[in-house]
């Protein structure tokens, strides 16, 4: 089968790989009919992430259908068209029985800190992902919805991680009515976060990026402000100005470890790696927002230190939540709100790449060529 | 003198200490009697061990399930065994992954030559796609390469060319 191919920093190809097997008996095995590449899988892609071992494939973002299921499996039947969220839970460990689906410590070997991932290296347990013609699904009980009927597949494939991470994004920010919400990173997850704000309450939200054309996409789909901090002085300052010189009520760092815009974090966390990756967007998130204030983190960061001013975090009576978001806990209420035409999820989606020039789908989308936001990758057999 | 009670049924409490119900912290943690049990739930299945996997010293076993995408091997392998001999609390852990990566991307394209592939890095860097919609940045890093490469060559040939000169002196 054809599969994407990780070879090193910035190189991938589209290889013949063999068909996945069931491996364990609650298995499901699916052809994929859609797959994203995703701003984290950038992160795996410039090789920052460590133990992104050559030859693995990467999608954490996918829908299938459902072709062999292991003897375990009693939730799935062929033939079953699901949407897969990106972490991959058991569901009796005690994390799981939390809801805490995107910290299940039954799903990754290789580190604790972080669950099962679907194509996202070895720290994350080695498991390949979805930008491929078919792919393995552990714990096919747990993770793997069923797609209502009528819904388009491009909406619930991003159901699988931007629409939920976006949702958590603003959820763990703990909004209240009326107020000022600020999202820097205006990629698929910020947009969304800062679409999701509004559910929530949000008096006015704010979007920050330095892309032209990113900003003008949030403005729209979101409907929010959007600034550019290269034409700011700081983006800081600009936002104590924006807030009568309180501050933000909340900060949601939706960027993570490429983040551009601070020369120090550029060199010291993507350039030599003596951190996990750019802290600039969680350092301004931490000086944007008011005292008292909730600073919510959805970005990716590597494993080992960032600089973060925690200085600042306990001086100002900080309240600092993360987490990757529990897609499981959250999808009756999202699939909802896309039925309900509360959040139209595909619109987020801008092209459309066959699998074979996977290269050129994460080129375009890593150099932000042609105005590109959300890429689906469609494999030669998806058939739909 | 009066002192503080003694008996803390007696405090009077707010939020989640007056109602269990109103905790503002969910989906963070839910405290029931179980999240004290430890490594105690029922586990899954073990999948099978048929490949090499390394697990972080931070957990007593190999996760039910885990990905065999790309088992540990060679150079890079050795280097990663090493790496987990060191918890996730430790530089000693991920900067050696780090660089067993780097060395993995060697093997990677040695393996490619051994089965007869030469990797199209043109391809697999995307250039094409580069090439389609960013001609202009394109050409200005090719040119500021070409430059660069230019100056050093001129700065080396000039910097031997006395040797040369008091070579042919002798
Ligand atoms: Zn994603
Ligand atoms: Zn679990």
């Amino acid at each position: 089968m054809l599969a994407m191919d990780f070879r090193g920093p910035k190189r991938v190809r589209a290889s013949q790989k063999p068909m996945p097997e069931i491996k364990h008996p609650e298995d499901a095995i699916v052809r994929v009919t859609r797959t994203c590449i995703c701003g984290s899988d950038l992160h795996l892609y410039n090789g920052n992430v460590p133990d992104t071992r050559v030859g693995m494939t990467f999608g954490h973002e996918f829908t299938g259908i459902v072709e062999e299921i292991g003897s375990e499996v009693t939730k799935l039947k062929v033939g079953d068209h699901v949407l897969v969220p990106f972490n991959i839970a058991c569901g009796k460990c005690i994390f799981c029985k939390q809801g805490l689906f995107g910290n299940c410590h039954e799903s990754n070997p290789e580190a604790t800190a972080v669950g099962g991932i679907f194509g996202y290296s070895h720290t994350a347990g080695g498991h390949n992902g979805g930008q491929a013609e078919y792919a393995r699904v552990p714990y096919a009980n747990v993770g793997p919805t069923v797609i209502p009927p009528g819904m388009d597949p491009d909406d619930a494939v991003l159901l699988t991680d931007v629409v939920p991470t976006g949702y958590q994004a603003a959820e763990m920010a703990g909004i209240q009515k009326g107020d000022t919400v600020v999202v820097f990173g205006a990629g698929p997850v910020g947009i969304m976060a800062a679409r999701c704000a509004w559910l929530f309450g949000a008096g006015r939200v704010i979007i920050i990026d330095h892309i032209d054309y990113r900003l003008e996409f949030a403005r729209n789909y979101a409907n929010c402000e959007a600034y550019n901090f290269r034409e700011l002085e700081d983006p800081v300052l600009f936002i104590k100005k924006t807030t009568d010189w309180i501050g933000a009520d909340v900060c949601i760092d939706a960027v993570g470890a490429e983040a551009a815009g601070n020369a120090m974090q550029t060199i010291t966390g993507r350039k030599l790696l003596l951190q996990a990756g750019s802290a600039t967007a969680v350092h301004w998130a931490i000086n944007a927002v008011r005292k008292g204030g909730v600073v919510s983190i959805v970005g990716v960061y590597g494993p080992t230190d960032n600089l973060v001013p925690i200085g600042n975090v306990l001086n100002k009576g900080l309240t600092i939540r993360a987490n990757q978001a529990s897609v499981k806990r959250l999808l009756p209420r999202l699939i909802e709100h896309v039925q309900n035409g509360v959040l139209n999820p595909k619109g987020l989606i801008t092209h459309r790449i066959p699998l074979e020039e996977v290269a050129d789908g994460y080129r375009i989308f890593s150099a932000k060529l042609d105005n590109c936001i959300k890429p689906v990758l469609i494999s030669p057999s998806a058939g739909i | 003198m009066q002192t503080i009670t003694r008996d803390p049924n007696l405090l009077p409490g707010w939020g989640i200490d007056a109602d269990p119900d109103n905790d503002p912290t969910y989906p963070m943690r839910q405290r029931t009697p179980e999240d004290h049990d430890g490594y105690s739930w029922v586990r899954p299945t073990q999948q099978p061990i048929t490949v090499e996997v390394l697990h972080s010293n931070e957990r007593p076993n190999v996760s039910a399930v885990f990905g065999t995408s790309s088992p540990p091997s060679g150079l890079s392998g050795i280097i990663r065994r090493f790496a987990f001999n060191y918890s996730e609390n430790s530089y000693l852990h991920w900067l050696p992954l780090l660089f067993a990566d780097r060395v993995n991307v060697v093997e990677g394209i040695v393996e490619d030559l051994a089965h007869g592939k030469v990797p199209n890095i043109w391809a697999e860097k995307g250039y094409k796609a580069q090439w389609k919609y960013d001609r202009v940045g394109m050409l200005e890093k090719i040119a500021a390469a070409a430059l660069v490469t230019t100056a050093a060559v001129f700065v080396l040939s000039r910097k031997s060319a006395p040797k040369k000169h008091s070579r042919s002196a002798r």
